[in-house]
């Protein structure tokens, strides 16, 4: 009666074996790396990066474990700190020959120290978060509202620009919170202009109504589409995260994580980091473009070569290197500014096409229409440092909003410039409304109180559960071991991240594990008791327990559940391991166990008794 | 080994009405605690920062406690954490002030008081860090942690626990109304909320820093001691079926004393594991394995004492279960006879 057909042993063979591999590399902790991935949103990591790397590691006399390309970065694994430190500026120099415009990132980073083959199965230690391995984390609110505001402002602009073209007479236009309100003398400029905004602006419904304002004018009211209000804020936050990653990428972090959260919101993670001062500094920059005119004058050729810059203009650097002299005066900012694709012009060369909004069109097609043959300069402002994009001279007039800048540049840098003109700023503004610095030092400690609550609330429950239920408690000791094998496996599978509450969460689910175990003991002695034979009570004593088990285990799932539906950060951490833990340890603690005991006592038909502990019968 | 030797059944129900006036006596006054005093809310909940530092000697608290103070950040609160160079310092939210430059001047100021320098450098493959250094290289402090929660997060935190908290209680009480009766789901929720009071009126007595994690610690103890009653009832109801002659406080005398033995050596385990944490888990996971340890001490009581006492106030008899009785003649039944 207490034997598992082979299938059932097969099955546990698998889960161990599977659950061994997977945790696995977890034990061979970190080697020192580093990490070669791309600074530019246009560059790409492939198999040449790979070979390139080794030649120059080759080269510098450099020797590495293995370099290999994970994903979409390269990465270089080495014996010591000293040749990983030596690595990093060999390949420093090599790959970014200036420095000041540094096409990749080159980080340093730790790897699993696991062996090749445990790599081959994709078998990856735990992450650790930021409390065990230090680092900096933010939470970030995007404005919605201020998302909203500027695609409302930009609209009335180009409503103005509609009504004007169709000559539509109107008595105004204004944004009144989330709707745009044009007031009309008579019906019937109403009714023409509701054509013309209804078929040129598709983002927005109109409403007729009435002055409030007493003048009694018919007025139309527009409101922004929730379809369109929805796509303009996914669009918002999508490229506030583009413009997050660009400028990360010049902290040189190895695997910063940045992510949304809910609808409004950027968590951005950055490991290893220890400075917020610059962290902070980088993601708060508010990148912007001016276009202003460029002066070529002699003089100003003369403030070129160094000499003084002639008053009411400014010196900046061309992408380059050569420096050029512009006005103080901005034609255009950045605000201006609707979209940036790479293309190609009518030569079938790479350009860039700009898309300006109404206001921005008109002043464009006035400044080019009184400049031609003279150049403009497209100015990009980072930290308060203005670089001049293109120069390009202005060939004719150009009205319709639509600018295409080209001349010497790849395709590449075509895409390249878009992506800096597109996502240089922000869509929308952000603001920290969470901040968590954990130092390394204080990292460490975590792990390592964690691991001695874990290992020392492990070892006594062991020690307990072996005095008291003997044979039975030493098959339960080791039905845990196994829960927690899986647990670890289970979580580097996934690669979850493991956080100081997902230790605690190890630790409080394996002391709640046992509790299974404790009941089927509990009931083998209690059959034994009442005078069941040996194997016949371990029988009833497994059957009988398993609804309790099933019932305690549910009730526990239930409140894991709430707190990862519910739960934020920490939480989450804690609630995704208890979870875990509760559905590992109900296979570890019945089938694994019951399997166990099977192997050793099922075979022998004449069992004399079993090694459970005592077992106290009241004398009557 | 054999703890329990109990031969006859423990009278516990004759003595219901004592123990319930007791629980409610411990659930006033932690209502009253928590009334009056209120939680001591982490700053996950109220919004503010923290700013954990490390000394390199014994820090003084008093010294880092004016120094902050002069910078008239509002109330500050600093403490050890720890140990006695670890310092904790507490910063309300203010509101005309930019929340995330405190740290960093906090920070800079203690290192002024200490006669050191803010300098950013490279921390072998760390990046830079910004670190406080005297004049001849000593490093008297360092930045161990810190945290800034802006007041958005906060009020949306307090009503993810209070969801996540009504949401554990109504999943538990649908469970055990299908898997028992009302009257034991009403029992069992009552009993364990109960605990869960007693543990806030703890936290608010001794003004033990209430956090994110002693949330969940709460909560997990909530479904963990739920299981304490699920398995007295369903003892119960094994001895409805069993027992014909006893009446309803007898079956529920019987049901107790036959998990005793059980109830004991679980929740002595589980405190093992938690008393590992509460001695070695350090500062972080202290009022985690606080609230666990008096969640886990007052589970067994209130499981013990108060649930099966609210069911027989509640008038559980027999008939209540026949239904489910009638059912369990299959012996492949998985809800037959749970039992330990």
């Amino acid at each position: 009666m207490n034997r598992y057909p082979w299938w059932k042993y097969l099955i546990i063979a698998v889960a161990l074996l599977i659950g061994l591999i997977y945790s696995l590399p977890n034990v061979f902790g970190e080697a020192p790396a580093v990490q070669l991935s791309s600074g530019k949103a246009t560059l790409k990591l492939d198999q040449s990066a790979v070979e390139r790397v080794r030649t120059v590691l080759k080269e510098a006399g450099l020797e590495a474990d293995f370099v290999e390309l994970d994903g979409t970065s390269v990465r270089a694994r080495f014996k010591d700190t000293d040749s990983q430190m030596k690595a990093r500026d060999a390949l420093g120099r090599s790959f970014n020959p200036d420095a000041q415009d540094p096409s990749y990132i080159v980080a340093l980073n730790l790897v699993s120290r696991s062996p090749q083959w445990l790599r081959n199965l994709h078998a990856q230690p735990m992450y650790l978060g930021l409390d065990l391995r230090g680092g900096v984390h933010f939470l970030m609110q995007v404005d919605m509202k201020a998302a909203l505001t500027q695609k409302l402002d930009s609209l009335s602009s180009d409503m103005r620009t509609l009504l004007r073209d169709k000559d539509i007479r109107h008595s105004g236009i204004r944004r009144d919170a989330s709707a745009l309100i044009v007031r009309f003398r008579d019906d019937a400029a109403r009714e023409a202009a509701r054509g013309v905004l209804q078929s040129n602006l598709a983002d927005v419904v109109w409403v007729d109504g009435t002055d409030t304002g007493g003048s009694g004018d018919r007025t139309l009211v527009g409101t922004l589409k929730p379809t369109s209000e929805r796509a303009i804020q996914e669009q918002a936050l999508k490229q506030n995260i583009t413009t997050l990653h660009n400028r990360i990428n010049e902290l040189g972090v190895a695997e910063p994580v940045i992510q949304q959260q809910g609808i409004d919101r950027v968590v951005v993670q950055l490991p290893g980091v220890q400075d917020t001062a610059k962290a902070k500094d980088i993601i708060g920059r508010t990148a912007t473009l001016e276009v202003r005119m460029v002066n070529d004058s002699v003089e100003a050729q003369a403030a070129q070569a160094g000499g003084p810059v002639p008053f009411g203009y400014e010196r900046y650097m061309e992408r380059g290197g050569l420096p050029i002299i512009v006005k103080r005066e901005v034609v255009l900012t950045g605000d201006n500014l609707t979209d940036a694709q790479p293309g190609f012009d009518e030569n079938q060369e790479a350009a860039v096409h700009l898309t300006l909004d109404a206001r921005g069109a008109r002043i464009f097609k006035d400044v080019t229409r009184e400049n031609i043959g003279k150049r403009m300069a497209i100015i990009l402002f980072e930290k308060g440092k203005g670089e001049v994009v293109t120069a390009p001279v202005i060939r004719g007039e150009i009205g319709g909003g639509r600018v295409q800048i080209s001349g010497r540049m790849s395709t590449e840098e075509a895409a390249d410039t878009a992506l800096l003109l597109r996502a240089g700023s922000l869509a929308a503004p952000m603001e920290i409304i969470e901040e968590r610095t954990v130092g390394p030092s204080l990292g460490a400690d975590n792990i390592a109180q964690g691991f001695n609550s874990l290992i020392w609330g492990f070892a006594a429950i062991a020690v307990f559960m072996v005095l008291y239920y003997m044979l039975f408690g030493v098959f339960s000791t080791i039905a845990l071991t196994v829960n927690l094998l899986l647990l670890v496996a289970v979580l580097s599978m996934l690669q979850a991240t493991l956080t100081l509450p997902g230790i605690a969460a190890i630790a409080l689910t394996l002391g709640m594990a046992i509790d299974a175990n404790v009941l089927i003991n509990e009931r083998v002695r209690e059959e034994l008791r009442n005078g069941s034979a040996p194997q016949s009570a371990i029988h009833a004593g497994y059957e009988h327990a398993w609804s309790t088990i099933l019932d305690s285990n549910v009730t526990t799932l239930i409140a894991g559940l709430a707190l990862l539906a519910f739960g934020s950060g920490p939480v989450r951490g804690f609630a995704v391991v208890h979870c875990l833990g509760i559905l590992t340890s109900m296979f570890s603690a019945v089938f694994f166990s019951r399997g166990l005991v099977n192997l050793w006592y099922g075979r022998q038909k004449k069992l004399k008794g079993v090694s459970i502990g005592q077992v106290w019968k009241p004398q009557e | 080994m054999e703890f329990f030797r109990i031969k006859r059944d423990i009278p516990f129900m004759r003595h219901a009405l004592v123990f319930n006036a007791i629980s409610f006596l411990t659930f006033a006054v932690a209502v009253f605690f928590l009334v009056t005093r209120g939680l001591h809310l982490s700053i996950e909940f109220t919004g503010g920062s923290v700013i954990e530092t490390r000394y390199a000697q014994s820090a003084d608290v008093g010294k880092v406690r004016a120094t902050v103070e002069a910078l008239n950040y509002g109330e500050v609160q600093a403490q050890n954490f720890g140990t006695s160079r670890d310092v904790l310092i507490r910063l309300p939210l203010r509101g005309e002030m930019k929340q995330t430059e405190v740290v960093a001047k906090v920070f800079g100021a203690l290192c002024k008081a200490e006669g050191g320098q803010i300098s950013s450098v490279d921390v072998m493959g760390k990046g830079p860090a910004q670190i406080c250094q005297t004049p001849n290289g000593e490093q008297p402090l360092t930045l161990q942690r810190s945290e800034f929660v802006g007041p958005q997060v906060g009020e949306e935190l307090v009503h993810d626990g209070l969801m996540a908290l009504g949401a554990t209680i109504v999943g538990i009480m649908i469970y055990l109304a299908i898997r028992f009766e009302w009257k034991f789901a009403v029992a069992g929720i009552i009993a364990n909320l109960h605990d869960v009071i007693i543990i806030l009126g703890f936290f608010a007595f001794f003004q033990w820093e209430f956090s994110l994690s002693v949330l969940a610690a709460v909560l997990a103890v909530l479904g963990y001691s739920v299981n304490e009653s699920v398995v007295i009832f369903d003892r119960i109801r094994e001895a409805f079926r069993k027992f014909r002659k006893l009446n309803t406080a007898e079956v529920i005398d019987h049901a107790i004393t036959s998990t005793t033995s059980r109830t004991i050596i679980t929740h002595g385990s589980t405190q093992m594991m938690v008393g590992a944490m509460l001695v070695f888990g350090g500062p972080t996971l202290h009022y985690f394995a606080l609230a666990l340890t008096i969640g886990i001490l007052f589970g067994i009581y209130s499981s013990v004492f108060v649930a099966a006492a609210i069911a027989m106030w509640l008038g559980v008899k027999r008939d209540d279960l026949i239904s489910a009785s009638k059912k369990d003649v299959d012996p492949n039944d998985p809800n037959a006879g749970a039992v330990v």
